[in-house]
């Protein structure tokens, strides 16, 4: 007996492409844009930065002069030298300082939100430290200005109290919010059967911390104070306002400082567009790019690292 | 029951002790909120008033009000937000619904990671390079607000992608088997169930470009303008830079002048992230599924 197929579908008939298809299609392109957006604008910062300071680059751009002299003298009209030793120097020791501040701060309450704190005390926390996040570089520079500059002043006996003291403390504390919650998401991470464990051998909860919980989240903490190297090194106001801003390689606390990103704020409105110094400002940019590039590269690593274990 | 022996006493003293430092700890850190903005109220609260918010600045800036300042800031603010959160949003969407778990996405991931990393004075290089310079768009608005989009952007984008997972996969299951497309589904149901999260991230936004300085000092914020801008192609005044410039810029300003500036700039900032997080509360509590 001969089977007949039931009717196959037309080519035409087949293709369900209709109006919607066609606007499904058209949006997905449209998101598409905007999610590439993202890669363009980071690839473009690379661009337009390094055109700007591409004829310092290519022309005069001496390695040894540029990260080694530690004289930044670029009004001089003779010989202007480009050295910018002393400003890495500066903010070297600026975040340093505030890394000092922030490890402990940020660590301490890290674990108190995240292990000790419970209900409404916990919120309460959490939202401060957020409010503590939201205020401007340039409230805190104020604040290092007139509440920290006095206060320093008159608790150390010295002159000045711009200086690196002044803006490591200042940094510090704009750093630790970040941190605080980032060091938290890292302790909640550990699965709490680790805690379990710990405790039905008998652990008290500091042992539980100290012991069980901190080494489990390690990676997580280090990315953590990974991203808050990267914070103060590329905030600008602030260190603007606090250091001091005078070309020195810091011998103490209370010397003032100048950092690389206050350099170029202070310095791009006097300089004329094209000239040496305008182009050596943005050389700095990209060094400023290249290294908070690194960090944050290296923070997401190792912060993504513990989340796919 | 239990006797309490010597070492369970122990452990208790050394538990509470453990406590109260660290609590300690983050009381100290989180005291400086309250401190500055106690500071700010006190020594500037008394400048503040009608006239100091609607009135031009005279002497120099020495005296009178601040509100070229701050209608600039509002004129930045908004064209900004103009541009990041189509922007911010559609990129959301792609990484949340369209985006295939690959290494392009992860590199689109690591883009925005590295956007929110980058120091705020070279996102003011990237203005002057690009919109300044490349595009002439001259100081201007235009220049500062895309800068500042820019810069922002990933803000909008990381609390977008996040209100738009914490969707349940299963609504759209339930809207695909019905035969939508998938533009259908984010339009009807992802989004409507996801615009009050979104929301919450524009707020935010609000907050942190208020409060920016370096990307605007050489794009199109001016120290001393004594007129409004008049299109997006004027320089304008703006807050956050009239705090720097008469903090430090400007001899004679009265004590009470700057702090009142600060004052205003950081009432503006922690009232629209107060905001924020006061709806994010509010929409956890809410939350049906």
């Amino acid at each position: 007996m001969e089977r007949t197929s039931p009717a196959q579908p037309t080519a035409a008939e087949f293709d369900r492409r209709n109006l919607d298809w066609y606007i499904d299609k058209l949006v997905q392109i449209l998101v598409f844009i905007g999610g590439i957006s993202a890669i363009v604008f980071i690839i473009g910062i690379f661009a337009f930065v390094t055109i700007e300071g591409a004829g310092f680059l290519l022309d005069d751009f001496s390695f040894k002069e540029f990260f080694l002299s530690p004289f930044w003298e670029p009004s001089d009209e003779d010989a202007p030298e480009y050295g910018i030793l002393a400003l890495v120097a500066g903010t070297a020791s600026v975040t340093g300082l505030a890394m000092i501040v922030a490890i402990p701060f940020s660590l301490g309450a890290a674990i108190f939100i995240g292990e000790f704190a419970t209900g409404r005390t916990r919120e309460s926390l959490k939202v401060l430290v957020e409010l503590l996040a939201a205020i401007p570089s340039v409230v805190w520079g104020f604040i290092g200005l007139t509440i920290m500059n006095p206060l320093i002043i008159d608790l150390f006996d010295v002159p000045v109290g711009l200086n690196v003291l002044n803006a490591g403390v200042i940094l510090g504390l704009m750093a630790a919010p970040i941190m605080t919650s980032i060091a938290e998401d890292a302790l909640k991470a550990v699965p709490d059967r680790y805690r379990e464990a710990a405790e039905a051998l008998g652990a008290t909860q500091w042992e539980v911390i100290f012991k069980t919980v901190l080494p489990a989240a390690k990676n997580g903490l280090l990315g953590a104070v990974l991203l808050g190297v990267g914070r103060g090194f590329g905030e600008t106001m602030a260190v603007l306002m606090a250091t001091g801003h005078s070309v020195n390689i810091p011998d103490s606390l209370f010397d003032p400082v100048r950092a690389l990103t206050a350099t170029i704020a202070a310095e791009l409105g006097e300089t004329a567009v094209g000239s040496d110094h305008y182009q050596v400002l943005f050389t700095i940019g990209i060094f400023l790019f290249l290294v908070t590039f690194v960090i944050n590269l290296t923070a997401d690593l190792i912060v993504r690292g513990i989340r796919d274990q | 029951m239990f006797e309490e022996t010597e070492l369970i006493a122990r452990n208790k003293r050394i538990q509470g002790l453990y406590r109260t430092l660290l609590m300690m700890v983050t009381i100290l850190l989180v005291l400086p909120v309250l401190v500055i903005l106690a500071t700010l109220v006190y020594k500037g609260g008394s400048i503040i008033s009608m006239e100091f918010l609607f009135t031009d600045p005279v002497d120099g800036m020495t005296a009178g009000g601040i509100f070229p300042a701050l209608f600039g800031t509002v004129w930045l603010v908004t064209l900004a937000l103009l541009i990041s959160v189509p922007l911010g949003v559609a990129a959301a969407i792609y990484l949340s619904e369209y985006a295939a778990n690959n290494w392009f996405t992860r590199l689109i991931n690591l883009a925005i990671i590295n956007l929110a990393g980058v120091p705020s004075i070279v996102h003011a290089l990237f203005g002057v390079g690009a919109f300044v310079i490349f595009f002439k768009f001259g100081t201007s608005i235009l220049a500062a607000s895309m800068t500042l989009a820019i810069m922002t952007l990933p803000v909008v984008i990381v609390a977008t992608k996040e209100s738009l997972q914490s969707v349940p996969y299963a609504f759209r299951e339930a809207c695909w088997n019905m035969g939508a497309t998938r533009w259908q589904t984010v339009r009807r149901i992802v989004l409507p169930n996801a615009v009050s999260g979104i929301l919450t991230g524009v707020i935010l936004e609000v907050s942190r470009t208020t409060g920016e300085t370096a990307p605007i000092m050489f794009t199109g914020a001016a120290f001393f303008l004594p007129f409004l801008p008049e299109s997006i192609f004027d320089q304008t005044m703006a807050l956050s830079l009239h705090l720097f410039v008469v903090a430090t810029q400007v001899p004679g300003v009265p004590d009470a002048l700057p702090y009142g500036v600060a004052l205003v700039l950081i009432s503006m900032v922690l009232l629209m992230n107060s905001l924020s997080i006061a709806f994010r509360i509010y929409l956890r509590n809410q939350k049906k599924w």
